[in-house]
């Protein structure tokens, strides 16, 4: 037994050495695996560690407002009040939103949102209840602060546009990032990742989205593993948006946004002759661009889309409208330039002229007898032009219509503009694969036909006629950030390549049509003396009068549907004597220029040169540009 | 061997304390002591809900151990079969109250404790496998047959326990088993076999594992594939270790433990936290602490003279190693999820009894190293 026992103890002894050399060695094991956590990867883990705890938030900038050349703000940013409820700071989330529903109304829908976002999210996670809210909202929640638990008011920024829906179109607006727009994004910028945030989406808004959006700030927040916030480590402030200045005059703007207010659809754009900055553009119908921002239900979005009035395009640079008589100016330069007609020629007009087999006519049935080039436009005679457009051909025609801005986009910095057409016959090969018509050159040389222009390129043609310099329209006047404006460098401009001598012809033809009495817009002259303006009225066909109804009579527009109307047109320049602004209107489907787009383009140019800022006060007391002193 | 006066005459109670290793009993409190700090560090700076318990708990423990230490050996080992069936049938009434309440138990609620049949048995099947090799000589030992006893005892609770199911519990029981068998001298291509019958079964076992059981396999293998589901744990707890660098962000400062991306860090996860606060320096100390609790332990089962003594020893320290080293490998990611706590560190408090009683019986070892016991209960010594 006791060596039985002591034999049991040898192999126990031996065997526990065993036993504890593998425990040395598996103990040896944790320690190189602590070795290789602790010290070997621990550089990795520390990473690791704190990209668990540390959250990086965006903090979205202030985004620039939109100025007039005035420092008036066109859009602006509002506080936006809202209601959000923490679920977790309550005890009864239905009781809390009930209480909540007797102060300010929560529509069923609405309820329901709210608390399928509760369910959703953690606890500690605000739930927006509403957005929004009016200072009456606001205080009442306030005064019954101790009833609601949970429920908080945090003030937001949105975006306000003081201004109509007719103004949208210049402005733009603003709503949230798409999918598309992510995608389409090449700044980089991690912003446009942030629930929320907004950018331009159409106007100065979209155009100029890079400089007004600024750049966000970060604030680098402590959070654990439910991702509540424990503490903010660190806030770096982001950098607000620059302003943008405008050349557009808010007075301005607003009359002739009053002026088109009730026209179905119209149009009209106000420039500077000489430095192409635009004064005013409006579009009708518009939209509301408040709307947008807070999102729009499907219902409205389809509304607004199928509207046949089209409120989402922006007229003024999209609409395309054949210019009718206001792009006679461009025919007779043409025909001056290349010598077809002498000024004092007198061409007979006997109510219509043929061509082949083809009758073009004149607007007035018997005729304007003998005219020269300063009755013609006065009295805008179409035989005239057929005659002198017959004489120089449509590629000069064309070549002088471009020279002056049209038949293709100018650069506004708007987007979606569109570029018009100066027909040639080498496009209609291309086009159609048919040979010009000669007929066509005439329908042309009274901007009919093929020819396409936009209001904004009349405002421009007008411009340029009147200034004599290759004037590019633009809507930015300059930057405003961090207290200085900083003007935009403006090109100096060239001069447009035209004699003086043919330019003054076709001015005072122009004059003579508005200050004369024989002259198409005589009754929609201004005349407070020195303030005058000098126009062209424009009636460009939509739909062509058939041979049956001249025979008979031709309707009246009223008579015909709103659709078929004739679209009306004016182009005007004011002061007759150094012009400073240019004006273009066209009322679609509105009937004769020279009857309903002349008084508006009257109006407006009016109060343009009431609003000059160089202080010019009419022929009476004037004090152009260079500020020279007053005569008494 | 050299043969002591206390062989025959009892030893008072005042002998008998003083008999006892207060070297071990110190490095145990030590441990306490740290598991304490530990516990009060995740209660975010705060006695409650852990440390306070802990102590108590401890200090329950520490009664018990010392009741243990001072019963007399022989006593024990008279009654170690009693004690082991005592516990199946707890394990059973546990399985049938399973069936009865409709899913896992793991717990007997006895109203002021609920008692883990499965961690007492860790240490009735060390005191039921030492009295059984006792008895039994070399000879005996080397033969097959005299096998089946112990392996029966072993396989019963285990089956019970994976039926519960609580796998790192079952592995416990083998692997002390197993240890007892080593030390007892079963030959050792008899371990090859049962190794390679194991292996040879894994298959079979892979198709009865619960699906979390087989997710914790899985992504033990390869705990980045799935970060936000059954590998988070193990990822979290390899960055708390690791951004815990050699010296540790601090006490009460380890962002992962306390920004809760760490889980259970009172529990199984009680390590991690550790390392993260006090670094690879702090990890060190602890597995430094516990290796010496170990080397009291084999110290002790080499002075024991009867063969009954040297194997409880030995078998609960074993059980001891196994609690300390699954552990911290699983939470290093070394070993799969498998829900071991760190003895005396985490909070648990059958864990921390069954431990203390270990201990005690580890204890008692030491004061009665010197008596002689039979081979046999009945027949005293021959």
């Amino acid at each position: 037994m006791y060596r039985e026992d002591s034999s049991r103890y040898k192999k126990f002894s031996r065997r526990a050495m065993i036993l504890g050399g593998g425990q040395v060695a598996l103990f040896g094991i944790l320690a190189g695996r602590m070795y290789q956590l602790q010290v070997i990867e621990s550089s990795r883990y520390k990473m690791l560690a704190d990209e668990n705890r540390i959250s990086m938030r965006l903090l979205p900038p202030l985004r620039g407002r939109i100025l007039d050349r005035f420092g008036v703000p066109l859009a602006t940013n509002k506080e936006n009040y809202r209601v959000l409820l923490i679920a977790e700071r309550t005890r009864d989330v239905k009781q809390t939103l009930d209480a909540l529903g007797r102060l300010i109304s929560i529509p069923d829908h609405e309820h329901r949102r709210i608390l399928r976002e509760i369910r959703k999210r953690r606890d500690f996670v605000p739930v927006t209840i509403q957005e929004n809210l009016d200072w009456k909202k606001v205080s009442r929640i306030e005064v019954n602060a101790s009833d609601l638990p949970g429920v908080v008011i945090d003030v937001g920024q949105i975006r306000q546009y003081p201004l109509g829906s007719e103004s949208a179109h210049l402005l733009g607006y603003v709503a949230s990032v798409s999918e598309k727009d992510k995608k389409g994004d090449r700044s980089g910028e991690p912003l446009l990742q942030l629930p929320g945030f907004r950018i331009g989406k159409s106007g100065i808004e979209k155009q100029q989205d890079l400089r007004l959006r600024g750049k966000a700030g970060n604030s680098q927040l402590e959070v654990n593993a439910l991702g509540r916030v424990i503490r903010e480590l660190s806030r770096q402030e982001g950098q607000p948006g620059d302003d943008v200045m405008l050349t557009v005059d808010l007075g301005i703007q607003n009359v002739a946004i009053e002026k088109l207010r009730d026209k179905k659809s119209a149009a009209a754009v106000v420039m500077d002759v000489n430095t192409g900055g635009i004064i005013a553009l409006a579009s009708v119908p518009g939209y509301d661009p408040n709307a947008f921002n807070t999102g729009l239900t499907r219902k409205q979005w389809r509304d607004i889309t199928r509207d046949p009035l089209a409120p989402l395009t922006n007229k003024a640079v999209s609409g395309l409208y054949a210019p009718g008589s206001t792009f006679k100016m461009v025919v007779a330069m043409a025909a001056l330039e290349h010598g077809v007609i002498k000024p004092e020629q007198k061409v007979f007009c006997r109510g219509h002229v043929e061509l082949g087999n083809e009758r073009f006519h004149c607007w007035k049935r018997h005729g304007h007898g003998w005219l020269d080039l300063n009755g013609a436009l006065q009295q805008s005679c179409d035989p005239y032009f057929y005659e002198i457009s017959k004489r120089v051909g449509i590629d000069k025609i064309a070549e002088m219509g471009r020279r002056f801005g049209l038949g293709r986009v100018t650069g506004i910095d708007l987007p979606n503009e569109r570029g018009g057409l100066m027909p040639t016959p080498a496009w209609k090969k291309k086009r159609f694969g048919v040979a010009w018509q000669k007929g066509e050159t005439l329908i042309a040389g009274i901007g009919q036909g093929f020819v396409l222009t936009t209001p904004l390129q009349l405002a421009v043609m007008t411009s340029r006629l009147a200034s004599g310099k290759a004037v590019e329209p633009h809507l930015i006047q300059g930057v405003v950030s961090g207290g200085g404006m900083r003007p935009l460098e403006v090109p100096s401009v060239p001069d447009i390549k035209i004699s003086a001598e043919v330019r003054l012809l076709i001015m005072n033809g122009m004059n003579a049509v508005s200050n004369t009495q024989r002259g198409t817009a005589y009754p929609a002259r201004i005349k407070e003396p020195g303030f005058e303006l000098a126009g062209k009225s424009g009636t460009s066909q939509v739909k062509r009068i058939s041979k049956h109804e001249r025979e008979t009579r031709v309707l009246k527009n009223r008579e015909r549907p709103w659709k078929n109307r004739d679209h009306a047109l004016f182009v005007a320049f004011a002061p007759v004597e150094k012009p400073r602004y240019a004006i273009a209107v066209v009322v679609e489907h509105g009937g004769g220029g020279s009857t309903v787009a002349a008084p508006i383009a009257r109006d407006i140019m009016h109060e343009t040169l009431k609003r000059d800022p160089s202080g010019y006060r009419g022929r009476d007391g004037v004090a152009d540009e260079k500020g020279k002193g007053h005569k008494a | 061997m050299r043969v002591g006066s206390a062989d025959r005459e009892p030893m008072t109670i005042g002998q008998k304390l003083w008999q006892v290793n207060w070297f071990l009993v110190f490095f145990i409190i030590i441990l306490t002591a740290i598991g304490c700090a530990m516990l009060y560090s995740a209660g975010e700076g705060s006695w409650n809900p852990w440390a306070t318990r802990h102590i108590i708990r401890f200090l329950i423990g520490l009664f018990l151990m010392i009741m243990v230490a001072m019963t007399d050996i022989r006593i024990w080992m008279r009654h170690a079969y009693t004690l082991y069936f005592l516990v199946l049938g707890l394990l059973i009434a546990v399985e049938v109250m399973g069936v009865i309440g409709m899913g896992a138990q793991r717990w007997i609620d006895l109203g002021v404790i609920q008692l883990q049949p499965s961690e007492i048995m860790k240490i009735t099947l060390v005191l039921a496998l030492a009295r059984y090799f006792h008895g039994a000589s070399l000879e005996e030992i080397g033969r097959s047959t005299s096998l089946i006893i112990p392996s029966l005892l072993v396989a019963a609770p285990i089956v019970l326990v994976i039926r519960q199911p609580d796998l790192g519990t079952a592995i416990m029981l083998m692997m002390t088993a197993g240890v007892i068998f080593f030390l007892a001298g079963v030959r050792t291509w008899k371990f090859g076999l049962v190794i390679g019958a194991i292996l040879a079964a894994m298959p079979l076992v892979w198709t009865m594992l619960h699906g979390y059981q087989k997710n914790r396999i899985l992504t033990f293998l390869n705990p980045e594939s799935d970060p936000l589901g059954a590998g988070y744990h193990i990822m979290q707890s390899k960055i708390a270790l690791g951004s815990g660098g050699v010296f540790g962000k601090g006490y009460l400062s380890g962002t992962q433990s306390h920004l809760n991306f760490l889980p259970e860090k009172q529990t199984d996860f009680i390590f991690t936290m550790l390392a993260e606060e006090f670094g690879m320096v702090g990890g060190l100390l602890l597995l430094g602490i516990y290796a010496i609790v170990l080397i009291y332990s084999f110290a002790i089962a080499l002075r024991v003279h009867n063969q009954f003594g040297r194997l409880i020893t030995l078998g609960i320290a074993g059980t001891f190693f196994f609690y300390v080293f699954i552990n911290i490998a699983m939470v290093m990611g070394l070993v799969p999820i498998v829900g071991v706590p760190l003895p005396l560190v985490s909070y648990g408090g059958t864990a921390m009894l069954s431990l203390m009683i270990g201990f005690g019986f580890i204890l008692c070892a030491y004061v009665h190293r010197d008596v002689r016991v039979g081979r046999h209960v009945s027949g005293g010594e021959d």
